[in-house]
């Protein structure tokens, strides 16, 4: 909303300035974002006094003059108006300069003289048309001054972002009414001078009427909740006067011709839009407000051909529309040059109808902008007198017959009980029953003291005060929310703790980044298709729908990287997954999700050059499944977590999908581990992905609305690991080197060790793999070492060696496993 | 002899050499253990070769590969040990410590995480805890329940992304603040980090999925003071020692509603171009719940009040490390996010 400082000050006789005035306005309404400065363009202007003037030598008509531009040194200036006087002061643009007609002010000479900078006329300055030479200043400032500084020439535009609930600031009586009930003034209309008094419409609840000859119907009240006209004959249409055309450029706005400009005007000063028709051009001269006809076509004001919808409002004639009610008016029916009788259009509508029309027609307007926030119903007679004064005095002609004021049935005023002490509970500071009638009563609500209470009747233009607590902002706002104190007050502690997944997410984002990986925010948005949750309203179709996997957007995120050069990747997220549910809400997931390819770890100098090492410091699928164990652990402190190696899955399946394993969480698959297929370039390593979830994210309905469903919160017992006591007794190994066939698992050998060895056995650890020469063709050499300790005693070899015999023995009796021969 | 003896002869001789070699302490004793058993004239390897005279010609080529192998593999034990014995006791000088680390990988939160952590914790201090809920949400819990008025230009602001069938994405954290209240009982003090969606393009200063962090208060006698002195606290703590204002504004779900500002750390308050001349930073919006949200959770709004605040951690991670664009934030460049690690 953009507000001129002067206008408000033709409102309200203020004397803070317009930085002042932006504070106080932040302070207590609305947040003034940004002052700027008209006339801009004089802005390199300044002040200078000329020193000496003397007749130049080669001219009859031209001075030359010493100036004092506060620069520290007298300039050389030729100067060729009548009036030039040494000791005077006058506006100067020094060497640089541009002025606003686009000349650059050089130096140079004039008829052999110097001529440094150039003493302006106000017509140089585009500042009026006198042409009476330079113009002379009586302000008492040092020179060097800037211009606009010195002198009430540049208004100041205020724009301020008025919150939706506030359309009473959309014009300049609202921010008006404001300023002087924070700066404590009156604030009165600004006076017109020539105005002549019109009759006021009569109020009526009919649907039809006629103003002049015209005769207005309203079809249907639920498009309108109050309609006015009237007829003016006779008018010119033709350029505005400059305040006008002033007070319309210190907003933004520019001039149009006398009418338009009077119907512009007045949409900023009271806030109410209105719209004036060529009456000549409309049908049957009549004034219709009905819906508008399915398809039925219009050429709006910007020359776009527009098609309606039903549940739209048209101003029409007998045949046709001529206005999208409230937002546009159409170009037939426009004031141009060749119009002489006008009907002008005042009229409250249904602000729901304005707001779908203006988004089904991609269309917005000063006046949709106001209809969809609520104008107010009572400036309706007041903007219709003041346009039509307006049009009388600037365009001349005459009003034919009464104006007309229908389809209103005004709704009673609100009333609301103010109680001093909620304002104190609330606002924990106790404030005057006094003060808080006084402060609401500043801004046009009437008070009445009800016993210790306040009866607040809420005037017609706050339609978003209908309740105590919004009485209460309007006396924290006033009061200034910067007056209540800063004080930390005593509290009582919470029913809740953490959400479980938020301590699970941080206990598995510690992990991670421990590990050496990045955390990622990437977009949720994915290509997707059958099977993914579909937004009806995508940002663009290749990012139309919710992923169901983390990795799908962290391998994009993998892509972006290569794309870059960077084949180091190792990313990590955590965040929602959503799969699409039959009229439900989508089922949402809590995931984490990583990343791997390229190295495992920075480059160093002594790390061996050769392809072999090359291939071995590469992020490979044991590095993918550690990644996935100790996640799943982080995750599921309390839980076993196992890996499955994929290919117990139906094969097809899993080698399209590569995956590698799934992971067990207390036997429940909840996540795996694979190698993700990206667009990647040649030199790229290849990636391993791996993916977990970490709870559904519950999007049922608590309770019903206005219903509690208390519980107490709850939170899973961590489990506690028990003290074991540390070994002191020695312990024995042996190593077991392995021909295992390949159709059996090295688990598969590991759970035989385990069973035969018995609770002797604290440790069995891989420690190679061997596949080639020496190994025979079907098999691969594994070797264990295997630990074995009593908690009190030394083992005796012979035991040791029994249980060598026996684990020998099941291996080959139940695996085919025998002990490789050196 | 035999050429089994022969064998087991030259393992006991490779076995022991080989522990005698590797385990020399020093140079004197390395040479000991090389005269021992490499050496010329009495070393055993030299009997053993001796030895292999006495082995029949048969089994001679066995005998003399076993041989052979006994011996290389001494010979370069011996060289190796020699070599790391040398380089054990040269000069400190010849080694160059200033060569670099062997290094991990380093890990790192995303910046955004690291702003949401700092916050957590300040509040935490205030007897705040984490609540969270889903993203995908109910029009009644993201808008009807938070005091949205049907078909009103409030609603332009949170420009929604709509599910196909039922829901929407969730334009704000306050869905959370509901469903919150609807379960359990006052006093409430939760903080409501999470991801929200609106329909803006993707661009320099908007994205169209970008987190936000909403504080929550509600039990008997909380008032405009104490959201006051809270927040305030809050902006001390994660700004230092600047100034704050507090501006009237709009929330639907929130009356009084107010927009924190802290003071411009860059200029001081005087005005620059990061406050675009204000001298201030807005940072919050807050406000005392409104009656009808508490009343939409069930909880008498006469006995109860509270007040709750919401804010872009990304906008505060932009500012606090120099981000040019948003972009940066979320394109997951490693070397970005290698970057700003703390
Ligand atoms: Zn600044």
């Amino acid at each position: 909303m953009n507000v001129s400082y002067e206008w408000l000050r033709a409102f309200v006789p203020f004397d803070e300035s317009a930085v002042r005035l932006r504070e106080l306005i932040t302070a207590h309404t609305a947040t003034v974002d940004e002052l700027v400065a008209l006339r801009e363009d004089l802005a390199s202007i300044v002040i200078a006094r000329v020193v000496e003037e003397a007749a130049h030598p080669n001219s009859d008509h031209l001075h030359v003059t010493k100036v004092d531009a506060g620069t520290g040194t007298l300039l050389d200036v030729v100067c060729g108006a009548p009036n030039v006087t040494a000791g005077k002061l006058y506006p100067f643009a020094m060497t640089g300069t541009v002025l606003p007609g686009g000349l650059k002010i050089q130096k140079r000479k004039i008829r052999g003289a110097i001529s440094d900078g150039m003493l302006c006329s106000a017509r140089e300055l585009a500042l009026g048309e006198e042409q009476d030479g330079i113009m002379e200043l009586s302000v008492d400032v040092a020179p060097g001054t800037p211009f606009l500084s010195a002198l009430p020439i540049g208004d100041v535009r205020l724009v301020i972002d008025v919150g939706a609930n506030r359309p009473d600031l959309l014009s300049h009586l609202g921010v008006a009414r404001e300023v002087a009930a924070i700066t404590k003034k009156p604030f009165a209309l600004p006076a017109i001078d020539g105005l002549n008094a019109v009759v006021p419409p009569a109020v009526t609840d009919e649907k039809t009427a006629k103003a002049g000859s015209v005769e207005v119907r309203v079809e249907d009240t639920d498009l309108v909740r109050r309609f006015m006209g009237v007829v003016i004959r006779g008018a010119t249409i033709g350029p505005s006067p400059a305040w006008l055309v002033s007070r319309l450029e210190s907003i933004g706005s520019r001039s149009i011709n006398n009418v338009v400009d009077a119907s512009n005007y007045v949409l900023h000063e009271l806030g109410q839009p209105t719209h004036a028709f060529d009456l000549a051009k409309l049908e049957g001269s009549r004034v219709v407000v009905r819906r508008a006809r399915a398809g039925e076509r219009i050429t709006t004001l910007d020359g776009t051909e527009r098609t309606l919808r039903d549940n739209m409002i048209v101003i029409a004639d007998a045949v046709r529309p001529q206005a999208v009610a409230g937002v546009m008016g159409g170009r037939d029916s426009e004031v141009t040059e060749f119009t002489t009788d006008i009907f002008l259009e005042v009229a409250n509508f249904n602000p729901v109808r304005i707001r779908d029309a203006r988004r089904a027609l991609g269309l917005s307007s000063d006046a949709s902008y106001r209809y969809e926030r609520g104008v107010d119903l009572e400036i309706g007679p007041r903007a219709l007198e003041r346009v039509a004064q307006l049009i009388v005095l600037l365009a001349g002609g005459a009003i034919d017959g009464a104006p007309i004021d229908l389809a209103y049935d005004r709704p009673p005023a609100t009333t609301v009980t103010l109680r001093p002490r909620r304002v104190a509970t609330l606002l924990g500071e106790t404030l005057g029953t006094d003060e808080i009638a006084s402060f609401v009563a500043s801004i046009g609500f009437d008070v009445d003291r009800a016993n210790d209470d306040l009866r607040v009747t809420v005037p017609s233009w706050r339609g978003d005060v209908t309740s105590e607590v919004d009485l209460i902002e309007e006396v924290a706002r006033l009061h200034g929310y910067d007056s209540f104190p800063v004080e930390i007050r005593p509290f009582r502690p919470g029913t809740t703790g953490d959400d479980p997944q938020w301590i699970t997410s941080k206990a598995v984002r510690e992990a991670l980044v421990g590990a050496g990986l990045l955390e990622a925010r990437p977009m949720p948005f994915v290509a997707g298709g059958e099977g993914f949750v579909h937004l009806s309203n995508p940002l663009s179709e290749n990012e139309a729908y919710l992923r169901r996997e983390i990795l799908d957007s962290l391998a994009r995120r993998a892509e972006y990287n290569l794309a870059r050069m960077q084949g180091n990747v190792r990313l990590f997220e955590i965040g929602s997954i959503w799969i699409p549910r039959d009229g439900a809400l989508p089922h949402e997931e809590l995931r984490v999700a990583a990343l791997v390819m390229g190295r495992r770890q920075p480059p160093h100098f002594t790390d061996p050059k050769s392809p072999d090492f090359e291939a071995w410091i590469a992020y490979d699928q044991w590095d993918a499944k550690a990644l996935a164990q100790s996640t799943a652990e982080a995750a599921y402190p309390a839980a076993r977590v196992t890996l499955r190696a994929a290919e117990s899955k139906s094969e097809s399946e899993s080698a399209s999908e590569g995956t590698l394993w799934d992971v067990l969480v207390d036997d429940v698959v909840t996540g795996s581990v694979r190698r993700v297929a990206l667009d990647a370039p040649v030199w790229a390593a290849t990636a391993y992905g791996v993916e977990l979830s970490l709870g559904v994210l519950d999007s049922s309905q608590v309770a019903p609305p206005g219903e509690p469903a208390h519980r107490p919160f709850e939170r899973p017992v961590p489990s506690v690991s028990r003290f074991v006591a540390v070994p002191s007794t020695p312990a024995s190994e042996f190593d077991l080197a392995l021909l295992v066939p390949d159709g059996v698992r090295g688990e598969q050998v590991e759970e035989v060790v385990r069973r035969v060895s018995g609770k002797l056995l604290e440790r069995v650890e891989l420690f190679d793999r061997y596949v080639g020469q020496g190994v025979e063709p079907g098999h691969r050499s594994l070797a264990w070492r295997l630990t074995f300790r009593h908690a009190e005693r030394t083992l005796r070899d012979r035991e040791i060696e029994a249980r060598r015999t026996d684990i020998l023995k099941a291996l080959a009796d139940e695996l085919n496993v025998r002990q490789r021969s050196n | 002899m035999n050429l089994q003896d022969y064998i087991a002869q030259a393992d006991a001789l490779e076995r022991d050499g080989s522990a005698a070699l590797q385990g020399a302490a020093d140079a004197d004793a390395l040479e000991a253990a090389r005269i021992a058993f490499l050496g010329d004239r009495q070393g055993q390897v030299k009997t053993l070769q001796e030895a292999l005279r006495a082995i029949s010609k048969d089994d001679k080529p066995a005998a003399g590969k076993r041989f052979n192998e006994a011996r290389t593999r001494l010979e370069s034990l011996h060289a190796e040990r020699k070599t790391s014995l040398d380089r054990a006791t040269a000069p400190a000088a010849a080694e160059d410590r200033s060569l670099p680390a062997r290094r991990q990988w380093r890990g790192a939160k995303h910046p955004v995480t690291l702003v949401i952590e700092e916050i957590e914790g300040i509040f935490r201090e205030l007897g705040f805890t984490v609540a969270q809920g889903p993203q995908a949400e109910t029009e009644w819990y993201n808008f009807g329940a938070l005091n949205f008025p049907p078909n009103h230009p409030a609603l332009d602001a949170h420009d929604t992304m709509y599910l196909e069938g039922e829901g929407l994405l969730r334009t704000h954290t306050s869905p959370v603040q509901m469903r919150t209240l609807q379960k359990y009982v006052p006093p409430i003090r939760v903080l409501i980090p999470g991801l929200v969606h609106r329909r803006d393009p993707f661009d320099a200063s908007h994205a169209p999925s970008f987190e936000q962090i909403e504080g929550l208060c509600v039990d008997e006698g909380i008032s405009f003071v104490d959201l006051k002195a809270t927040l305030n606290r809050f902006a001390e703590r994660l700004f230092g020692a600047s100034r704050t204002r507090f501006r009237p504004s709009f929330f639907p779900f929130t009356e009084p509603s107010a927009e924190m500002d802290v003071q411009c750390g860059v200029c001081g308050g005087s005005g620059c171009a990061t406050c675009k001349g204000t001298g201030w930073i807005e940072i919050l919006g807050a406000g005392m719940v409104h009656p009808k949200v508490l009343e939409a959770a069930g909880i008498d709004s006469e006995r109860y009040s509270g007040w709750a605040f919401g804010m872009g951690p990304a906008r505060i991670a932009v500012s606090r490390y120099g981000i040019p664009d948003i972009r940066i934030l979320y394109d997951s460049d490693v070397r970005f996010l290698e970057q700003i690690a703390e």
